[in-house]
């Protein structure tokens, strides 16, 4: 009787009511790579956990600048972690391109690791659809000594050929 | 007394909570009802009929050629489009005409409406990765006389 109960109980409170929490206000993961470079995982050897604010995302309101987490467009079961370059609108030149840009269709960006030459982001793939995001990468948890808030950091780079400013009132 | 309706309404708050994540987790991993709206899917389904679309052979990896699938749409996110799946990744695609074609992608499928006069899909679009999919329909539930399984040739 009394297992019965524990499996009820399991089945009907704990397991939906833990995974609602995280599917709506997000969850902490470990950052694997060096694609985020010096932000995250400044120490090769050592990982850094961030927790990533699914609530923040749901939106889909982005700013340039914000650390994001996405699925991978090549691979369903691969989440990335990147930093958003351009939005809708932008024209960017890809960084081994001498010339040529890539402007930005709609309800897409343009996403980016911090660590170039070991990042597989936009400059491979292109423009990524925003329903791909899942969440923003708002703090850094673990280890303690690295606690912080995850600051945009407003990209500024000669790579931008136009930024498209008409569609940032959106976002508030 | 009053410490009573506290404990009371609190417990019912609880109910409604635990009700509600539930009903999520079901309508997120397992089932969900959709309301079509739009002509793209004509003649298999009409506007504002109602389907039952399940999540785990999204989940699985188990959709086939030919199945009706919901994905996110990929201009408008936050929207959702209902479209058949006609290729994976690493095949073939004719665009306009038989000279054309364009391979699809790592990942990505290759989406279209079965009204192809009056559809915006992968023809506008390109492929959408596969990871923006999120259910297969299964059941036409409304209206009463189109109730029925969904039919597709992969099924015996």
């Amino acid at each position: 009787m009394m297992w019965r109960k524990v499996l009820v109980g399991t089945a009907t409170l704990f397991i939906p009511v833990t995974i609602t929490t995280l599917d709506l206000f997000g969850y902490v993961a470990k950052v694997e790579g060096a694609s985020m470079q010096p932000v995250l995982n400044p120490d090769t050897e050592k990982r850094d956990y961030v927790y990533l604010n699914k609530w923040a995302a749901h939106s889909y309101r982005f700013e340039r600048g914000e650390i994001v987490s996405l699925l991978s467009p090549f691979n369903p079961d691969q989440t990335l972690i990147k930093r958003i370059i351009g939005l809708e609108g932008d024209v960017i030149r890809p960084i081994n391109c001498k010339e040529g840009s890539v402007t930005i269709p709609e309800g897409h960006c343009w996403v980016e690791g911090d660590h170039h030459k070991q990042s597989m982001d936009s400059n491979l793939f292109g423009p990524v659809s925003l329903a791909l995001i899942v969440a923003k990468a708002s703090h850094i948890v673990w280890p303690p000594h690295r606690w912080q808030r995850l600051k945009p950091i407003h990209p500024n780079l000669d790579r931008y050929i136009m930024q498209n400013h008409t569609t940032d009132d959106n976002l508030f | 007394m009053f410490k009573n309706i506290f404990v009371r309404s609190c417990v019912i708050c609880g109910k409604i909570a635990q009700y509600y994540c539930i009903i999520h987790c079901t309508f997120e991993y397992v089932f969900d009802f959709i309301l079509c709206s739009g002509p793209s899917m004509e003649p298999t389904l009409f506007s504002n009929d109602l389907v039952i679309t399940e999540h785990i052979s999204r989940n699985r990896k188990t959709i086939q050629k030919g199945d009706v699938v919901i994905c996110l749409n990929p201009r408008k996110p936050g929207d959702l489009i209902c479209k058949r799946v006609l290729a994976f990744e690493g095949d073939r695609v004719y665009v306009d005409d038989k000279n054309k074609y364009e391979w699809i992608p790592r990942g990505h499928v290759w989406l279209e409406g079965d009204n192809k006069e009056n559809s915006i899909d992968s023809r506008e679009y390109g492929p959408v990765p596969y990871a923006l999919l999120r259910s297969r329909v299964v059941w036409k539930i409304w209206p009463m006389q189109h109730m029925g399984w969904m039919r597709y040739p992969g099924d015996c």
